[in-house]
């Protein structure tokens, strides 16, 4: 009757079309913990601090490859969580990567594409370029816009030469001839800008990244304890950990330790507890 | 005590580019900023698409790079499939569609130049929004809002190279004197039936004007 199909229509126009979700990365979470922080907030509590590296790394490009640096400070908020973390990771054995940012990040980004580049080394039977995990790393890093909090600084030398990149959390990347990255970037590339030059000798290359470093330790807050080096070149890699121990932890002036008998005991007294058992469960292991 | 990086990258920039009888002349500034600091005084923002097809980037630096990078190997792909040069106007469709099709997440003015056997030399502009269309010149970026009057009174149709060479170095020169989101250096490029020939004016070269 006309009643009855006037009914169904009206139920056929409250009926919601379902929206498939067309691949990618959804990001409706990100709202949602962006108004549940603000309602902590509210409440006068903070949300757990994500360990960040706040850290200085950079890298050089010389005459026979790539000189990688980095200091060893890790820190949760306003306290130093490690005080000898490593910061330059392993990608394949011709290139390694120094990570800045949130320090969960960096780690399992640069895992990530340590082990799909191995599988892809073995599928082309060639030693994996530098440019090649520049690719899957800015691909990575683009398709999570952002939400990844690693800043990178990539080295390596291959079959066309040393190679250096920079790499943004964004995705975003440089390719240059020295580089550096975290809260201790700038003190770092005022160092670089002074005295890089192009084709520069080892040991000099060395000199200045490790001085870099010391820049963004001794003038930066987020960075310090040690600086960690990798030279990498044509079938060689010099993996410097610590390279330079710029923070020796101080030796104490007064001694607080106390000889035995130096508090003369009075008087002893010995009370025994007499314990009941009430209950006893046994739970037997499999050993099987 | 934040890393200066999570701020996203942007290329404000001033881009440029000329059409000529025979060719394109094609321009950018050099400067990445992340916030405040310059994140690469030295940006190559002339980015190569095919052998002789450029686009000029300008906004998001992670945002331009990634579309450049699907347009050339959608470009690419298309052009075996042809065996033939790809035209000018379908690399600038395939950007179109990108910037169009995901314009509430992108941010990124892009002008696309080259030359193709078909309708010699050509300059298309896709600014943000994803609008596409044919310009004899055009520039882009932040600083180009300094120039549209250097442009619009120094442009004569038939031009020669030397002189889009020129009027591209000039233009883009005032635009970083006034732009603090350009500078650097200019990069140049010239797109025409023989190749590509690229060019870098230093600081210490660039053109000079009266200094107020």
């Amino acid at each position: 009757s006309r009643a009855s199909r006037k009914r169904e229509c009206r139920i056929m126009a409250t009926v919601s079309v379902c929206q498939y979700h067309r691949g990618g990365f959804s990001f409706e979470n990100c709202k949602r913990n962006a108004l549940l922080e603000a309602d902590i907030n509210k409440l006068g509590f903070s949300s757990p601090a994500a360990r960040k590296t706040g850290t200085t790394i950079c890298g050089v490009v010389y005459k026979d490859g790539v000189v990688l640096g980095a200091d060893t400070r890790a820190t949760e908020g306003m306290v130093v969580a490690d005080k000898n973390c490593s910061k330059i990771h392993y990608i394949s054995p011709n290139v390694y990567c120094c990570g800045a940012g949130t320090a969960a990040d960096t780690e399992m980004t640069t895992q990530i594409i340590s082990s799909n580049l191995e599988l892809h080394s073995l599928s082309t039977g060639r030693l994996p370029r530098v440019a090649t995990a520049n690719r899957m790393l800015k691909q990575m890093l683009f398709r999570y816009q952002g939400y990844i909090g690693a800043a990178l600084v990539l080295g390596g030398v291959d079959c066309t030469g040393p190679h250096l990149y920079s790499i943004y959390p964004h995705g975003s990347t440089d390719k240059l001839p020295y580089v550096t990255m975290g809260s201790g970037s700038l003190a770092a590339m005022a160092v670089f800008e002074d005295r890089y030059r192009p084709n520069m000798e080892e040991e000099e290359a060395k000199r200045l990244v490790r001085d870099a470093i010391a820049a963004g330790i001794f003038n930066d807050l987020g960075s310090g304890s040690n600086i960690d080096l990798c030279v990498i070149t044509k079938g060689k890699v010099d993996y410097l950990r610590p390279h330079d121990v710029a923070n020796k932890k101080g030796v104490r002036t007064g001694n607080y330790r106390y000889k035995h008998g130096t508090t003369g005991v009075l008087a002893k007294t010995v009370t025994p507890l007499n314990l009941e058992v009430v209950e006893e469960n046994v739970q037997t292991m499999d050993t099987s | 005590m934040d890393p200066v990086e999570f701020l996203s990258k942007l290329e404000k920039t001033t881009i440029m580019a000329v059409e000529f009888d025979g060719g394109v002349v094609m321009g950018a500034d050099s400067r990445t900023t992340t916030g405040a600091y310059i994140a690469n005084r030295v940006t190559d923002k002339l980015t190569p698409i095919h052998e002789r097809i450029f686009c000029c980037r300008s906004g998001s630096a992670a945002d331009t790079q990634a579309i450049a990078d699907a347009v050339t190997y959608q470009l690419g792909f298309h052009s075996i499939e042809l065996d033939e040069a790809p035209l000018v106007q379908t690399a600038a469709s395939l950007f179109r569609d990108m910037c169009y099709r995901y314009r509430e997440e992108l941010m990124a003015g892009i002008i696309v130049a080259g030359w193709d056997p078909r309708r010699g030399g050509q300059v298309y502009t896709v600014p943000v929004g994803g609008m596409m269309t044919r310009q004899p010149v055009s520039v882009g970026g932040s600083g180009s809002s300094y120039i549209y009057g250097y442009v619009d009174s120094n442009y004569r149709p038939a031009m020669s190279k030397e002189e889009c060479l020129k009027f591209t170095a000039e233009a883009l020169t005032l635009a970083m004197e006034r732009d603090g989101s350009s500078g650097g250096v200019v990069r140049l490029a010239v797109i025409s039936e023989q190749g590509v020939e690229r060019q870098v004016i230093l600081g210490n070269q660039l053109p000079k004007f009266s200094t107020v």
